[in-house]
Order: C-alpha cells, then structure tokens, then sequence
C-alpha cells in the first residue's frame, strides 16, 4: 500500500508499519500531529495539550525501535479523552469543579497504552463528565466538528460526550483517541464525525482511574479511523484488573486477526424496533444498504425483535443521573477541585462550591438522580428502570438465539448545529436513542462510518454483539467498511497555518 | 422470664411502673490490618492522614475492591452468634453529605446483609440467663473525624478512619433493663474477642453502641423510641440507659410525648441531649454500589468456616461445669477472654481444673484487683502459676506454702519450683519428724496440754506451734492427726 506523504493520513496500522520499516521516525510522526493540532485551535478538541511529553515519550520509542524493542503500539501517537486521570497532568472531566486538578496516578487504560508503547498529544475535550451528546456543555467551550454541510459555514456539533476524541481523528490531529461511552458517547461522535467507534462490553476495559459518570454503564473504548485500527487499540486497552472489580477476567484475543474472517455464513439481525418514527428517510436507506452489503458478503439476514427498546431511553435517563448524583457527590471543595471562596459555614460551602463548580446539565443530571433516588420514590423509578433494564437485557439475549450480531443505524441523524438542541434537553437526549440500549445490556457495539447524508455529513450504521464477542463484531465492521468504501474527508477550513 | 423477675426489672414513676425497651446497634472494628475496600492501614494511634489511600480519600476515578479478609471475619463472627449466613448480599451506597465522609456516600450493607439473625445468651448477675434475638450483623465503612477543637475557624480532618470495616450487630429490642444492656455488650464483645474479629477495645473506638430506648407500660405495644449514639463505654450504656428511661417517663407522666430522634449522650453531665436536627434529617438515597459485585459465597466455604471456629464462652462454660466447676466460678472465668486463656494455659502446665479455678478466686484475683492490674498484666505467668497449684495438689506443699509461695513470685518472679527447693519450702509430711515436733511442743508446754485436754478447741494452739517450729512445712493434716491422738482427743474435733 502507498503511504501517503502526510503522516497525519497514516492508519495506525500503517504507521506502525512505516515505523517497523524506519520509514518514518516517532519523532517525524509525533511532530506531525503536533504541528496539525497547533493549526486547528478553532475546533477546540484539546483541554490539555502535551506536545513535549510526546516529544519524549518520541524519543524513547526511537531508541526501543532502533533496538529491536518495538512493542505493539510504539510511537503511536493518540489523544486521550480528558475523563482519563493522567498522573501530572491535568485532568478536568471538563468542569470547573476539577479545573485545576492533577492526578498524582494513571488510568489503567491510559498505562496499559503507554505499556505498550504509544504517546500522548493531550487530552481531549468533552461534555461535563461525559455529560452530554454534542460536547456543548464542556466549561472550556464547545468542540467544533471538522464536518460542515455542503456549501454551508453553519458549525455543527461533533456529537458527544467524546467529541474531542472523535474531532481529533475527524481532522487529523491524532491516529487514535480513547473515549468513554455510557449511553453512546463513543459510538455517537463517531458517526457524526465519519470515524470509527467501539465500546466494548462492559467489563472488558478497567475503569479504575476514570472519572465515573454511571459505573454501571460506562466503559472505555478506542476511536480510529478504521476498524483495523479499533482492533489493534482495543487489544492493548482491555484485560482484567484487579483494581477494578468489575472488570472481566476473562481472555484478550487478537482482535486483529479475527477481521481476516468474513461474514459467510454470519447470521445478522434486523431489529424491528429500530425503525423509529422522525428518522430521517436517507438513514433508513443506508441501513438498507448496509443489510444488503453484508448479504452480499454471504451474511444470512434475520429479522428480530427487541420489544422494550421504547423503554430503554427513559430508564438510562433513571439509572444513569441516579448513579451519577452519587458519584459526583466527592466533588465537594474540601480536599481537591474547585473551593467556592469567602464561605463560612459548611452547608454554604456545599451549595456554593456545586453551583459554581457544576455547569447546567450536570446539575440538571444529579438533581434527577438525587429526585428519582429519594424516599418514597425509589421503587417507582429507580427500581422499575433496573426491572426495564432486566427485560432490555433479555431481549438481547433471546435475539441472540437467532443471529450472531445486530445491525441497526447508530444515530437518528446527522451532526446538527450548535446551539439548536441546547434548550431543549429531552431533543438532545433522543440522540441516544440507538445506542443506549447497548450500554443498559452491557453490551459491545460498534459505530461505522458508512455514507453520507444529502447534506454531505458523515452517517454511521451500528454492530451489536454477544458479550465478550468484540471479534464478531469487529469482523462485521469490517464487512461494512469494506464494502462502504467510505473515504470522505472534511475540507481543511480550521487550518489557522 | 418469670413473672417475678419481669418485675423486679420494672421502673416506678408517680403514675405507675413503666418498662424499658432496649436495643443495641453494635459498631465492631473488624480486627484487620486492612481497611473494607482499599489496602490502606488501620493501626490505633498513627499521624493523621498518614493511613490514607487514594481510595479512602475519593479521588476521581478511585474503585473499592473488597477485603476478603474482612468478610471472613464478618462470616465468622455470624457463625458465632448462631446466625443465619446470607450467601448472597449486597453493599449498598449511603449518601450523604459530610466533610469526613469523602466520596459523599458511605458503602455499607442496607436490605440484604451478610449475616441475618441470630441470638447470643446473657448470663445475669442474680444467676438469670435471658436470650437475646440479633436481627443481622452487616459491614459498612467508617468515616474520618472532623476535628473542631485545633482552631478557631477550621475544622481539621483525619481520614485514618476512612474506609476502616466495622461490623453493625443490630440487637432486638430484647432488653429490659440498663443492666441487661450492659450485659449484653459484655457478652457479645467476649463472643467477638474469642472469635478474634474485633479486639473489642471500647477505649480506642474498636466497638461503640447506638443504644435505641423506649419506655412502655407493662403489656402495652411499644413505645416511640429515642436513639442515643455512638456510646462507648459499658458503664455509658448503663449510664445513658437510666437517664434516657427516666427522662422518657417523666415526660410522659408530665403529659408529653416522646419524639422519635436521635440523642448525644454527654459522659460529663450523664445526660442525653438531641442532636441538631439537621445533623438527623437524612433521607440516605440508599441503591446498590454499582462499583461492587455482589458478595456470594458456597455453602462449603461457610461449613468450613464454621469447623474452624474457636470454642466460644458458652461451650467453654458448659465444658467448665462438666469439668467440676460451680456455674458461677465457670462464667466468670469464661467472661474475659483473658481469664480463660489465663485459666487455660494454667491447666495445660498441670494444674488441676478446680484447683486452678480456687487459686485464681482466692489468691489471684485479689491481689490483681488491689494492685489495679488486669489480668494479662500481672506479675505471674499462667505456667508458674499452674506449678504452684500443681505442687498444693501433689502435696509438695502445703496450702499456706501455697500463699506464702504466690506473694514470693508475685513479688520477686521465679521459677516458683525452684523457689520451694531453695528456700525449703516442701511439706513435710514424713510422720516420725512430725512426731518429734509434736513431742517437742507438749513437752516445752505441759500446762497447755492439760488446758487442751479440758477444751479441745484449743488444740489450735498447738497446731500453730507446731507449724512455727516447722517452718511451715508440716502437712498441717497430719500435725492435727497426730496432736489429736497424743492428746487422746477425738479425731475430728
């Protein structure tokens, strides 16, 4: 394969292979994405930017290549979404409240990819702990996504809550992102964002040193731009760890080498829920054509059923601002973060600290959470939503029976304007309307890019998969990718040099 | 419980007897060198915050794993209150917000605990044993302490504590008297020191009681309860339990009615006061920690546990009695850990079961008790102990050797056989060197002996002179003996 002159087009697959043939050095790689997201300031990805750190984290993978001591992502450079704590740097989950915060320790995610030997250009921006679908209620401001609609200079949202991530590989910044996805914050601003996105099921990637949104339902997952790429990430982020007690201890298999497969004799199901009224006509016709791209590849298509997908949104809006309420209660001035000042007593240093600390929707989210929790109100929403959340998991078991993966569309529309959706937060929320029923079942799925809208804008079609079964769903993604040829590219308007 | 005794546990007011109703919610500190959920230290008495993981200080990101270790122990100490062990439970998060609870959430075990219900047995002074019912023992985290006294416009706070694993063993409301109540803690903190799951040390904060109180008429249903916490002495329960009675009573002959809350019980004044109400009006938010799976366990795991089990007060008792002690010398042996153990090991170097028990009530207690020493800390080993007991029995000594020989070791330590030898401390019981004393002191105080054969109570006397002029050493039996028939008394006078 050609490579391209420009490092910043590589694969990670790619680069890791011009390394291997010294055709490039980790420094040239790293210098190029540093050069690239100095120039595109005007999408505001990064919270964080650490060009000297991967200078020399560069310089370290040089000297391990040159010495034959290559390990599986050397001189990779990636950003990181900025929910990660990174030890000694800062780490804000983009809110006030940890505005100045350094975590004297690192994520087992982030460790396990320095272990393997890639780099960090910074981190990333999102919505406020993740908070969000257009990455619009991040306190350092709005992320721009690369994406413009044909023939219009409207800014468009890059989706969320990981659009920082899903920017910086959108526009060329980094060659891989991680990013965290708890109602479909990896797999969302990825197909609005034309890239790659798997969250994978719940248990297989450590949370430990990540700021907790909804533990049930978090997870973190790889976002590239090619599903080769996703493989190769997800292999080094995932594994057991002890740290984390709801981690999985259960194998890591070489993703990589199970997209070789095919889809022959693949058994595809076609949920029926998912045709959702005020769906655009153009998503429904790619779902079409991707159910027609996999039977062409010899996948059997099955028609099935997931019957409490209605439920599935309103219960995620139980379950996870109830989870959250209690885990953002550490956030309280007294021993890290922000500390409203001039306050005397303790119940206004409580209140002050939170209400200066937390933007709207996260105060939004923990007073729902703290509401559907209180006494007297518990069995009527907490509890019925975890019933919901049995039967949504039922479901997925039951169409299990009669196919091997799902496909279905990933969002219910393309990226849309900033600002349009801000004032109405139940519109934001029906965003995540095809995703959330993946994480309420703990689930992999997978975001394609897959085509374009009328208006130019990148689509997505989804992968959902068994349990532990990411291969089946990567192999599938592949089949997509493959036959999508989706090769589309933002124009360059950010570029400030 | 007989009418009688029912009774006599009753309280007068101006209007009539009234009841107390007791229940007790135990904080036991898990005997670990680990805290519930992270690996940091729990020893008493370390710097501030120097015991502090990134875990037990809530930092982003931070996850409990639970400590093994810790629900062994939980288990263990349900087995010994013959309890119910739940093979599935689940932690739950408590919320709300206080500067020394860091994450903003206590995790702790609400709807489904480790261990469900249970009853320990309570020996009472008048020779009563009343049951009483354990609704369930759970494990939670402790907090930190919010330290208000060290400036004028700080709090300080020390999260050594944070995350420590304690125990809550909640009693049913089974007790009738202040009494009872502090019968109660003693009997369960002796169950757990010979489980080894809580050192049981009320000074260091190890174990500390919520004692909830409610008065009511005899027959009457149950009255509106008040909760005294965090009490943390025996005497306090006791101490707290009477003013908290008497209060309720008084208020309710005065006309009023109790309000359910909660109360401090201040140890300087003896009296309970309401907290601040906003340091109660909680509604806790309880849900399952989403961060923990839940706690399974096989029943096999459970059954060995149970195998494995030391032997507890009661068994210990019953097999004392077996052994010739009377009920009373057994439970007072078998109520400090130490004791028995002391006791134990004296009968493991030879003492026999009934001597060792009469030593300890007639020579050791006594002499610990005016030295204000507990058990563990006085001068004589269990082993030396048990040799001089053993020499009394074998007749190496005599019982006054005995005590002359217990204020030697007390005093200057030693091997107490040793002691005998070198300072000719041995019996002699060789009848013909008796003989000879005897014949001695009749012949030195003729006119004693006509004295005596008048009124032989004052055979005494010589039995004294006999033992002087001996050293001690005479078996005082076999002095008697031959006094008696060299005086032509009759043999048992």
């Amino acid at each position: 394969m050609a490579l391209s002159s420009d490092p910043t087009r590589f694969t990670i697959a790619d680069a890791r292979d011009a390394l291997a043939g010294k055709q490039i050095s980790a420094t040239e790689l790293a210098q190029a994405h540093i050069t690239a997201l100095t120039a595109a300031t005007a999408l505001n990805a990064f919270i964080t930017e650490t060009p000297d750190r991967a200078l020399s984290a560069a310089e370290t993978s040089d000297a391990r290549i040159a010495a034959g001591e290559a390990r599986p992502l050397e001189g990779i450079p990636l950003a990181i979404k900025d929910l990660f704590c990174t030890k000694g740097v800062r780490t804000t989950a983009a809110s006030r409240i940890l505005d100045n915060f350094f975590p004297t320790y690192e994520s087992t995610v982030t460790q396990n990819l320095w272990d393997a030997g890639a780099l960090m250009l910074g981190k990333t921006n999102l919505d406020e702990f993740a908070m969000g679908s257009s990455n619009e209620t991040s306190y350092f401001g709005p992320v721009i996504n690369p994406w413009r609609a044909r023939g219009r200079n409207e800014d468009l949202v890059p989706g969320g809550s990981s659009g920082g991530s899903a920017t910086a590989l959108a526009a060329h910044l980094a060659l891989g992102a991680t990013g965290t996805d708890t109602g479909g914050s990896i797999r969302q601003p990825a197909a609005v964002t034309g890239i790659v996105g798997l969250k994978p099921t719940y248990g297989r990637c450590s949370r430990w040193g990540t700021v907790a949104f909804a533990s049930s339902l978090d997870q973190a997952g790889p976002m590239t731009r090619t599903v080769r790429d996703a493989a190769i990430m997800l292999k080094v982020m995932a594994g057991h760890d002890p740290k984390d007690s709801t981690s999985v201890d259960t194998p890591v298999p070489d993703y990589e080498a199970a997209l070789n497969t095919g889809v022959k004799g693949l058994r595809v199901g076609i949920p029926k829920e998912y045709r959702i009224d005020g769906v655009p006509e153009e998503m429904d016709a790619l779902w079409q054509r991707g159910v027609g791209w996999l039977k062409a590849q010899g996948a059997e298509i099955v028609d099935v059923s997931l019957p409490h997908t209605k439920y599935a949104l309103p219960a995620y809006y139980i379950v996870a601002p109830a989870e959250a309420s209690s885990n953002l209660a550490r956030y309280d001035g007294v021993r890290y973060g922000h500390r409203a000042p001039g306050v005397s007593d303790l119940i206004g240093l409580y209140e002050r600290t939170r209400a200066e600390g937390f933007g709207r929707e996260v105060r939004r989210r923990i007073m729902i959470g703290t509401y559907v929790l209180s006494a007297g109100y518990y069995d009527a929403y907490y509890l019925r939503a975890q019933k919901i959340r049995t039967l949504i998991a039922r479901d997925f078991t039951q169409a299990f029976q009669q196919c091997d993966v799902l496909l279905t569309p990933a969002t219910p529309s393309a990226a849309f304007g900033i600002g349009s959706k801000t004032s109405d937060p139940v519109s934001m929320y029906l965003n995540d309307v095809f995703t959330v029923t993946v994480n309420l079942a703990g689930l992999p799925g997978m975001s394609v890019p897959a085509g374009l809208s009328q208006d130019g804008l990148p689509l997505g079609l989804q992968i959902i998969g068994k349990a532990f079964d990411e291969e089946t769903v990567l192999r599938a993604g592949r089949a997509i990718e493959t036959a999508a040829g989706f090769n589309a590219q933002p124009q360059s308007w950010w570029r400030t040099a | 419980m007989s009418e009688a005794g029912n009774n006599a546990k009753l309280l007068n007011g101006a209007t009539g007897k009234w009841e107390v109703v007791i229940g007790l919610e135990v904080h036991a500190q898990v005997a670990s060198k680990a805290k519930l959920f992270s690996g940091a230290a729990t020893a008493f008495g370390a710097a501030p915050n120097s015991q502090v993981s990134l875990i037990d200080a809530a930092l982003p990101g931070m996850l409990p794993v639970i400590n093994r270790f810790c629900v062994e122990q939980a288990v263990r100490t349900g087995l010994g209150l013959k309890a119910k062990i739940n093979l599935h439970s689940v932690f739950d998060r408590k919320n709300y917000f206080y500067p020394d609870l860091p994450a903003g959430y206590q995790i702790s075990q609400y709807k489904q605990p480790v261990v469900g219900e249970g009853e320990i047995f309570v020996d009472m002074p008048g020779g009563e044993t009343i049951t009483v019912g354990i609704e369930r023992l759970h494990l939670e985290q402790d907090a930190g302490k919010s330290i208000h006294d060290q400036h004028p416009d700080y709090t300080y706070l020390d999260l050594n504590r944070a995350g420590v694993a304690l125990m809550e063993i909640v009693s049913r409301p089974d007790l009738r008297s202040s009494e009872e109540a502090a019968a109660y803690l003693r009997k369960l903190r002796a169950i757990l020191r010979y489980l080894g799951t809580c050192d049981g040390n009320m000074d260091e904060g190890s174990m500390r009681a919520d004692v909830n109180v409610s008065v009511r008429r005899p027959g009457d249903p149950l009255g509106t309860r008040c909760e005294i916490k965090n009490v943390n002495s025996m005497r306090f329960v006791q101490q707290s339990v009477d003013y908290e009675a008497r209060r309720q009573i008084d208020l309710i002959e005065a006309g009023g009615t109790i309000k359910q809350e909660t109360r401090l019980f201040d140890s300087r004044t003896g009296e309970t006061r309401p907290m601040r109400s906003k340091e109660e009006a909680h509604d806790y938010r309880y849900f399952p920690d989403p961060d923990l799976l839940p706690l399974t366990f096989e029943q096999a795991w459970v059954d060995e546990l149970a195998r494995s089990l030391p032997e507890l007060p009661d068994e210990k008792k019953a097999r004392f009695i077996q052994a010739g002690l009377s009920p009373y010398d057994a439970s007072v042996l078998v109520a400090e850990k130490e004791a028995t153990d002391y006791f134990e090991a004296m009968v493991a170097a030879g003492a026999e079961t009934k001597a060792a028990a009469n030593w300890l009530s007639n020579e050791y207690f006594g002499r610990l008790n005016k030295a204000g020493m507990g058990i563990g800390e006085g001068p004589i080993s269990p082993q030396a102990a048990g040799a001089i007991v053993r020499m009394v029995i074998d007749k190496t000594i005599s019982s006054r050797g005995a005590k002359d020989l217990t204020d030697i070791v007390w005093h200057e330590g030693g091997d107490p056989r040793a002691i005998v030898e070198s300072r000719g401390l041995k019996q002699v019981s060789d009848e013909s060197a008796i003989e000879a004393a005897v014949a001695a002191v009749m012949s030195a105080n003729p006119d004693k002996c006509e004295e005596v054969k008048a009124k032989p109570k004052a055979a005494a006397w010589f039995v004294g002179q006999v033992m002087k002029s001996t050293g001690g050493k005479a078996n005082p039996q076999t002095v008697n003996a031959i006094l008696r028939r060299r005086l032509g008394l009759p043999e048992d006078g």
